[in-house]
């Protein structure tokens, strides 16, 4: 069965996210003062073929540990719709 | 009879009719609506094309193909080509720019060359004015620096210019060179009926479809939003696995002929390739791989995704190729086969849906365009009053300072072959143990806006002293050409009398031609753009003999080459042979050792160039503008821009004035390298705080 | 004979096998990553590039492919890795180095000459050089910002694991200004700077042959 999965990638809370800071202050200087706290994040979408959700997600958790996402600098989350 | 929807104009549409001898369905419209576009046939400009010399004994490949080839050594050739993506880049710049760069690699390749380097030439708005300039600048330069370094080729040189007349219409010429050796060139041609058609690279899609067409027109303020679907996206990753598996491919001798795909797509490669050959093709459509679902035949056959490539395989030596290109993971598919009927027919489910003889797509029609001479602007001087405080002002203008904000973007060292790299007048780059190239590019579009032959004449004199400059000697040059609306009389007289005096220059320096590019209708809404022929000369020289700019040695005599006119604010004059007595006094010079530092002066005139001097070799000088023996204004003296000058700093200045005097080259002692001052005589100014001006000047209007 | 790893993408292979073949003199091949058989390899270079054109992230697939388990045996083995620029970030996400490579904070590509100082003189690479010496070599990279957790990088710091920092100021973000890094048993360094641009005069300088030759010289001595 077809499963939907979305996937949040996010860069660690201690390391800095230049390219979320300039574009903060760009929209600042373009006039949108009242912007604060932009970030910005990576969403990976795919199709998972598995029995269940709970599967899907299990199989993605998989794929994020071994290669989607680099656990020194990143964190994630896992979503099936 | 129904219009077709074609941009062609009405005599375009019976032209066609009449050489095909009935109507042409929709899909061979919509195909000779590319070729015939005036991207592809050069309809307007084929005529004073014809103008350029383009022949010599150091011509290997000649115009006509992808790229050309000219002559190093008994071994090697170097391929260079030269491209414009002035249109996509003023949409999307970042892909626009990437792209430019992709196409002109692709051109590279085909010709069994190895991409060794890129330059970038470029044109931008009024950036501390105008927003979108900035913009656009930003990211034109983030998408050359995306593709060049991670197809590692090096960007080792280029240029930019501001104005605002390039506000809306940003100009993006790229040159590639590339090292071949002489036995295995390859040409653009289906040699022998028999052969395979194999379509290599990316899957095709709906990527800047009529791509070509966009870029026969004027750019409107709704551009943006209707022409996005025209521009194409960039791989660089797949153009990397293009030439390694290429250069793989070329080891072997299993093919006949190679094109890139580029403008017009699908069509344009096939068609141009069997046609040089006097061959046909037969093309079975569904054999293209295809990214989308439900594509039209002209979508499929006219579509400008790129990353792709036309190989004629030899019959029967298809399986090593695929091998080849299975190594790498390149995706490949036969898809027609090398017919002796001269027709271009491509079918579909086993039916013609294109029938056409070569020549209806490979030969447009010749425009014979309108011309009205213009009058040539007032020369409007600028206010030196305040020397010191012109000076440093002009050292923190875009047009002057330091281009390091670009450069450093690009990795200008992948490949190990950069031995002079950017900041210097010419991109030096070894081949052998023994000899290298150096590659110049010149063209003051200001200067071309007063006065379109002078300018154009000064664009190939400036590349040739940046060679001169660094100790190299001419080969063979590429040319962009960058102009205005052609329908428009002023327009074209101006790429008229440009492409009749850079004709008269070349024959003069005796430099063939190998290959160039036409880009008009760079105009919005009617304003058009400064006219920019750009010319970029490919240069040879030893290795053990490359000069650079930088003073060496206190107290080394600094000595002026060259004859400093009153032209501050005009175009000014050029004249060959003075230009050639000039240049070979400063390679002879150079070849006996008997200089330390070299560079060729032009925006600025004397003060800057003296300036990038003292700022490379981190010496100041000391000179007195007043003592120079010109009868002009010392405001003249010091940034009058006229052509034909060097400046030197030797050990033995006498012995420099001697050789000039033999040479009926006029030179004349102005003073010493040394201390921590740039001294003019009128005014001094500290070397650290000029340099830190001229450093920030450009990046400080930048993110 | 030394083995340099291609990649699809890696485009420094032909620099780095130059500059051990033709300046240092050594015998050194291509091996592309599809021929997984590292055996007869004495050691093993990972040059820059673009590997699978840095997406996902840089050297991140690179560093899940097949070969790279060939790669880790001849570390543990303790024959010398080195892995250059994108090298650097495929030793990385393979786990054999601690640490990531993430974007520079200038958020731009940085291509240009930098001063490094010597932090470790002992490994396998770094030991033709003086500890506290100043070397200058090529930088090209768009994520060459280093970064590791505190734990680590008092590992590093505590056991001499640093191999240079950039001199200077830090054209990268790089923490505590790290421009490479070794593992415990100095057979394997991890570094952005390309030393192989860094071994001819005409082409800047000459301060990276000592890394090949070292590497070199401690091959002959096992």
């Amino acid at each position: 069965m077809e499963q939907d999965i979305e996937i949040i990638v996010k860069l660690k809370e201690g390391l800095l996210n230049p390219e979320a800071k300039t574009i903060e202050r760009s929209l600042n200087l373009l006039g949108y003062k009242n912007v604060s706290q932009f970030d910005t994040e990576r969403v990976f979408l795919m199709k998972v073929d598995a029995p269940s959700a709970k599967e899907a997600e299990k199989y993605a958790d998989e794929m994020c540990r071994r290669i989607l996402v680099n656990p020194v600098i990143e964190d994630y989350t896992i979503m099936v719709k | 009879m129904k219009r077709p929807n074609v941009a062609l104009s009405d005599e375009e549409i019976e032209l066609t009719r009449k050489r095909l001898g009935r109507e042409p369905n929709a899909t061979e419209w919509a195909m000779i609506d590319v070729m015939w576009s005036e991207h592809c046939a050069y309809k307007s400009s084929r005529k004073y094309l014809k103008l350029f010399p383009t022949e010599g004994e150091n011509v290997l490949l000649g115009v006509g193909d992808d790229c050309g080839i000219a002559r190093f050594d008994d071994k090697y050739g170097i391929a260079i080509g030269m491209e414009s993506h002035n249109h996509p880049s003023a949409i999307e710049p970042v892909a626009g720019a990437a792209t430019g760069i992709g196409g002109i690699v692709r051109d590279i390749i085909s010709k069994g060359a190895m991409p060794i380097a890129c330059l970038d030439p470029l044109r931008l708005g009024d950036i501390k004015s105008h927003e979108r300039s900035k913009y656009l600048f930003e990211n034109i330069v983030k998408g050359i620096a995306d593709y060049g370094n991670c197809i590692g080729v090096p960007t080792v040189g280029g240029e930019a210019e501001f104005d605002n007349s390039f506000n809306k219409n940003p100009l993006v010429n790229v040159v590639c060179v590339g090292l071949v050796e002489r036995d295995k060139i390859v040409r653009g041609i289906a040699p022998n009926a028999g052969d395979t058609m194999m379509l290599i690279g990316s899957k095709t899609g709906r990527d800047g479809i009529h791509g070509v067409t966009f870029a026969s027109e004027e750019l409107s303020s709704g551009s943006e939003e209707e022409s996005r679907p025209a521009v194409q996206i960039e791989d660089p990753f797949s153009e990397k696995l293009l030439i390694d598996s290429f250069m793989e491919i070329f080891k072997t001798d299993a093919y006949a002929g190679c094109k890139d795909l580029g403008g017009g797509g699908f069509s344009c490669a096939t068609s141009e390739i069997v046609h040089k050959g006097g061959m046909g093709a037969r093309i079975e459509l569904e054999k293209i791989p295809l990214r989308e679902d439900g594509m039209e035949p002209w979508e499929i056959l006219l579509s400008e995704t790129q990353e792709r490539m036309m190989l004629i395989v030899k019959k029967g030596r298809e399986d090593e190729v695929e091998r080849i290109l299975g190594k790498w993971d390149v995706l490949y598919s036969r898809v027609g086969v090398v017919t002796d009927d001269g027709r271009y027919v491509i079918t579909q489910n086993g039916k013609a849906i294109v029938d056409l003889p070569t020549h209806m797509l490979t030969d447009g029609p010749l425009f014979d365009r309108e011309f009205e001479a213009m009058d040539r602007p007032k020369v409007k001087k600028p206010d030196v009053s305040d020397a010191k405080s012109y000076f440093m002002k002009l050292l923190k203008e875009p047009n002057i300072a330091s281009k390091k904000w670009i450069y450093e973007q690009y990795d200008n060292e992948v490949q190990t072959r950069t031995a002079v790299k950017p900041g210097q007048d010419a991109a030096v780059l070894r081949i052998t143990n023994k000899e290298g190239i150096a590659l110049g590019v010149g063209c003051n579009s200001a200067h071309c806006a007063l006065d379109p032959a002078e300018g154009a004449k000064e664009a190939l004199v400036e590349a040739v002293r940046n060679l001169a400059a660094v100790g190299a000697r001419p080969l063979a040059a590429v040319d962009c050409l960058n102009f205005g609306n052609p329908e428009k009389p002023k327009a074209f007289w101006q790429f008229k009398v440009a492409v009749e005096a850079l004709a008269g220059g070349l024959k003069s320096f005796n430099i063939p031609v190998v290959s160039g590019n036409v880009s008009f209708y760079n105009e919005s809404d009617g304003e058009p753009i400064d006219p920019s022929p750009i010319v970029a000369v490919l240069g040879k020289l030893e290795l053990d003999k490359i000069m650079t700019m930088g003073f060496k040695d206190e107290d080394d005599e600094i000595v002026l080459v060259g004859e400093t006119k009153a032209e501050l604010g005009d175009a000014p004059r050029v004249d060959f042979e003075t230009e050639k007595a000039t240049n070979g006094l400063i390679l002879k010079l150079i070849g006996e050792k008997r200089v330390n530092s070299a560079h060729d002066l032009s925006k600025g005139g004397l003060a800057v160039g003296l300036a990038l001097m003292a700022f490379k070799g981190g010496k100041g000088f000391e000179v007195d503008i007043s003592k120079m023996g010109e009868n002009i204004d010392d405001s003249e003296k010091m940034f009058s821009e006229s052509n034909g000058r060097f400046v030197v700093a030797t050990k033995d200045a006498k012995s420099i004035l001697l050789a000039a005097e033999k040479a009926g080259v006029k030179a004349q002692e102005i003073g010493r390298a040394g201390g921590d001052k740039l001294s003019y005589g009128a005014f001094s100014v500290s070397l650290k705080e000029a340099k830190k001006g001229w450093e920030t000047g450009l990046e400080e209007l930048l993110t | 004979m030394i083995g340099v790893l291609q990649f699809p993408g890696s485009n420094c292979d032909l620099d780095v096998m130059r500059a051990l073949v033709d300046v240092v003199k050594t015998d050194a091949k291509l091996i592309f990553f599809k021929d997984q058989d590292l055996s007869g390899l004495d050691g093993l270079v990972i040059p820059g590039g673009f590997s699978y054109g840095d997406h996902l992230r840089a050297g991140a697939i690179a560093a899940k492919m097949p070969v790279m388990e060939e790669v880790k045996a001849m570390a543990k083995e303790g024959k010398p890795v080195l892995g250059i620029c994108n090298g650097f970030q495929i030793l990385c996400d393979s786990g054999l180095l601690p640490g990531a490579l993430a974007k520079n904070t200038s958020m731009k590509f940085i291509c240009k000459w930098v001063e490094l100082g010597v932090a470790n003189d002992t490994s396998a690479f770094t030991n033709l050089y003086a500890k506290g010496e100043t070397i200058r070599m090529s930088i090209a990279h768009g994520e060459g910002r280093y970064f590791c957790d505190d734990a680590s990088l008092r590992e590093l710091q505590d056991n001499d694991r640093i191999a240079f920092r950039y001199g200077g100021s830090n054209p990268n973000g790089s923490l505590d200004d790290i421009a490479g890094v070794v593992n415990r048993e100095g057979n394997v360094l991890g570094l952005m700077p390309h030393p192989e641009r860094a071994s001819e005069e005409i082409l800047g300088g000459e301060d990276g042959r000592k890394m090949f030759e070292a590497m070199i010289d401690y091959i002959k001595s096992r």
